[in-house]
């Protein structure tokens, strides 16, 4: 009898679940903390773009659009920032959103001492909240890439009230004002997410719940999307693509990511820096031109990224097309190698990753440079301990990339800039330097662009990072999702997103 | 029994000691600054030195495992680098997912490990034993993560039958928890089966030749009492010894098969944390793994005062 109960149980248990929609969603890793101030992995964005709500969002195209703020002005002397946000908007714990709220939470990620969000919103000065629903961003100077920062973590409006209750521990119950509130979460299992009656923008949600699965192994996160467990699976390995395209079960999507990848080259931090490499720009342009860029993307990655030879894709406006990505020349590369004295060769340590993508690419890099008389010797590193050589200037070359930043400045200004947090090759170029201040500063796109191709013209010689690709984010999805629209920000957006059956 | 009892308690502490000094120590050889990774993408100074104080990093290495060892006789194990959760709680989350996982696996372990010794034993030279001998060779030489990827192409993607992969909690759902379970707890049992398929068959073996199982056939018993009354019994206590044992490489295994099926259990949780230097959780989970080795050990020798008359004598 107790197990008829059980079974009885059990049965309407599976029938309210095939009633509410839950959506099931495959992450490559797990996210870290869920507080927006304090989380620093490219998962924990993909859940946040469920469960908080920014200022400002971006298009397909990277252009700025409203989110919670539906309207701002920059004014002309670039100091200040006038900002109109939305009314009726609730947090998850029934806290009224309103300017006060957006001023509590920059403060926030100003000041907690845990925040990985400082140097994002360094250069605003002060908030003035000017009316309930207004307020004024005082700027310390002139900075074009405030409003893309708020397009991300930066801009993530927590919970005033939450957030002072949980001080650092916000992220175990995060409460802010998304389409899906937090409902449960069990480390590398699942983060639960419920749907959020009250949300601005309720209509355009069609999912009672989302489900996160971290699932690892590629493989399985496939076998996951074809036997039905999961409905969306997040980067997909280029190598599967062929599979998932002819399997009609689900759909592909990809879109190029903003990010890119290639070998830095210490040319300056520390003694590691006087090596060849290091002090010579001609061998480093062999190098490059020993790349075949079009070859790698085929024999790695199925052609599914796209080639790259610059901070940006191709596809960026911020692009300079007057340098175009090189077809291979090895001979070429084998004169500057005589030019700069090395007519029979010389040798080149790159660290990498120790996982199979960057292993792979290196010994098709390796093979390359090798035709080259670049005699390439791999050391794989574990990526922490890859990371702390790196930024200790204990390397000659390194295989390592970036996630990529909205706004431009974010993938090439902390890079190549004297002082830049994170010029690991230790690169110094008083006039890149003035080139890169310089485009921060201009709030006209064509003038910005300018400084950026001056940067550029300078840095195609130079070459302190020899870029080679750029990642896409392929997404397969069930086929019957419907609505869905891939970002290069590679985050999974489910307004207007459903599920027919 | 009882002296006997607290001396190997007595024993177990220096030895859980000497295990945590030998883990901590290693983990800092470990080359890489955890803080890097932990810091985010942008590695802002500030956030480092913040971070290196708050875990306490800046004190000399001494000065730390003593820190630590001063918690944890409190109960206190540390939090997480990167998840801010107390790290007993996470190893009260995981601990009954492995359990689980090494519990099934040992049950099918046990049923196909030990029959089939038995069996191959018995018939000693015979095709049964050759067949049973080829298996337990291929149960030990097929790698965990090719059976397990395997076994979810077929099980789950072509028939369907099974979940490809993941976790439910029996209390949530028992029919699908050991649904859920089955595959991994298959995959994980197959290579102890094995082993422990060998060993009794060793065993059973010494035991079959010996002057107490002719006289047994001699006084007409049925070879079936014969076979599982008198000679499995007396091989029984290096197999409880050895299943016991086992339960360490029960532990290895899982961290390995719970990576392919994606189960939040103990394994993921130690390999996680070992590439994510996250140090207390490291630490903790080896104090924890250590612990339920030695009461496993100190179970196995309970087990033989059972099972051995001679024993319980002395």
């Amino acid at each position: 009898m107790k197990h008829l109960t059980l079974t009885t149980a059990a049965l309407a248990l599976m029938a309210t679940g095939a009633m509410a929609q839950d959506l099931r969603i495959a992450l490559q890793s797990d996210a870290d903390i869920l507080d927006p101030d304090q989380s620093r992995t490219f998962v924990g964005r993909i859940v946040y773009a469920s469960l908080c709500d920014k200022l400002v969002d971006i298009t397909p195209d990277l252009e700025i659009i409203p989110q919670l703020a539906t309207e701002w002005t920059v004014a002309d002397d670039g100091l200040s920032i006038d900002m109109t946000v939305r009314e009726g908007v609730v947090f998850h714990d029934g806290t009224t959103f309103d300017a006060q709220a957006v001023a509590d939470n920059i403060t926030r990620s100003q000041t907690l001492e845990e925040s990985r969000r400082k140097s994002e919103l360094s250069s605003i000065e002060s908030v003035d909240v000017t009316g309930d629903y207004t307020l004024t961003l005082n700027l310390t100077g002139p900075d074009a890439t405030v409003m893309a920062q708020l397009a991300d973590r930066a801009g993530m409006m927590m919970s005033p009230t939450a957030a002072a209750e949980a001080g650092v521990d916000f992220g175990l119950n995060p409460v802010c004002s998304g389409p899906f509130s937090f409902g449960e979460r069990v480390a590398q299992d699942r983060i639960v997410l419920n749907k959020f009656d009250d949300y601005w923008n309720a209509d355009a949600i069609n999912f009672d719940t989302v489900t996160f699965l971290p699932i690892p192994d590629t493989t399985v996160r496939l076998a996951n999307l074809q036997s039905g467990d999961i409905h969306i699976l997040e980067r997909l390995a280029p190598t599967d693509l062929a599979q998932a395209e002819a399997d009609e079960g689900f759909n592909v999507v990809s879109a190029v990511s903003l990010g890119y990848q290639g070998i830095t080259f210490n040319v300056g931090n520390g003694e590691n820096g006087d090596d060849p490499f290091g002090s010579d720009p001609r061998l480093r342009q062999a190098f490059s031109y020993a790349m075949d860029r079009e070859a790698i993307n085929q024999v790695v990655f199925e052609g599914a990224y796209a080639p790259g030879n610059q901070s940006f894709p191709p596809t960026s406006p911020w692009y300079n097309a007057d340098y175009p990505i090189e077809g291979r020349d090895v001979e070429k590369a084998k004169a500057l190698l005589a030019e700069a004295g090395y007519p029979d060769g010389i040798d080149l340590v790159v660290q990498v990753p120790n996982t199979t993508i960057p292993l792979q690419l290196m010994q098709v890099v390796q093979s390359m440079a090798a035709e080259a008389g670049i005699r390439v010797e791999i050391v794989s590193k574990e990526f922490a301990t890859l990371l702390s050589d790196q930024s200790a200037g204990d390397f000659y070359a390194s295989q390592i990339g970036w996630s990529g930043r909205v706004d431009p400045d974010g993938n090439i200004h902390q890079f190549m800039t004297t002082d830049g947090g994170i010029n690991d090759s230790g690169y110094s170029n008083p006039d890149v330097d003035e080139a890169l201040n310089a485009a921060r500063s201009q709030a006209d796109m064509a003038a910005r662009k300018a400084q950026y191709d001056a940067a550029r013209a300078i840095l195609s010689t130079d070459l302190p990072i020899v870029y080679l690709y750029h990642q896409s984010w392929i997404t397969a999805l069930d086929a019957d999702i419907e609505g869905f629209t891939p970002y290069p920000d590679g985050m999974i957006r489910l307004e207007g997103v459903s599920l027919t059956e | 029994m009882l002296a006997f009892f607290l001396r190997r308690v007595a024993v177990a502490i220096p030895t859980l000691l000497l295990i945590s000094v030998f883990v901590f120590a290693l983990q800092k050889l470990l080359p890489g600054d955890p803080l890097l990774v932990l810091a985010g993408e942008e590695r802002d100074p500030e956030v480092l030195e913040f971070l290196r104080e708050k875990y306490r990093l800046n004190d000399p290495i001494p000065v730390q495992y003593l820190t630590w060892v001063g918690n944890a006789l409190q109960g206190d194990l540390g939090t997480s680098f990167r998840t801010n959760q107390p790290v007993t709680e996470l190893i009260a989350q995981k601990l009954p997912v492995t359990l689980q996982l090494a519990l099934m696996s040992l049950i099918f372990a046990v049923l196909i490990g030990i029959p089939a010794g038995i069996l191959s034993a018995y018939r000693k030279g015979t095709i049964t034993d050759y067949v049973a001998n080829v298996v337990a060779l291929s149960g030990l030489s097929i790698p965990n993560f090719w059976l397990g990827i395997m076994l979810i192409l077929l099980v789950s993607v072509k028939w369907q039958l099974l979940p490809a992969s993941g976790y439910v909690p029996p209390g949530d759902d028992f029919w699908l928890s050991m649904k859920t379970m089955l595959m991994p707890a298959f995959v994980l049992g197959t290579a102890l089966a094995a082993t422990l398929m060998r060993h009794t068959r060793s065993a059973m073996l010494g035991v079959l030749t010996s002057d107490y199982v002719r006289t047994a056939r001699a006084k007409g018993l049925s070879e079936r009492k014969v076979v599982l009354k008198h000679a499995f019994r007396n091989a029984l206590t290096p197999i409880v010894t050895l299943t016991a044992l086992l339960f360490g490489e029960l532990i290895a295994g899982a961290v390995l098969t719970e990576q392919i099926f994606t189960i939040p259990g103990f394994g993921k949780l130690v390999v996680d944390a070992v590439f994510n230097r996250d140090y207390a959780v490291v630490q903790g989970i080896v104090l924890v793994t250590a612990v339920g080795f030695i009461v496993m050990n100190l179970l196995a020798d309970m087990a033989y005062f059972l099972l051995n008359p001679r024993l319980r004598a002395a």
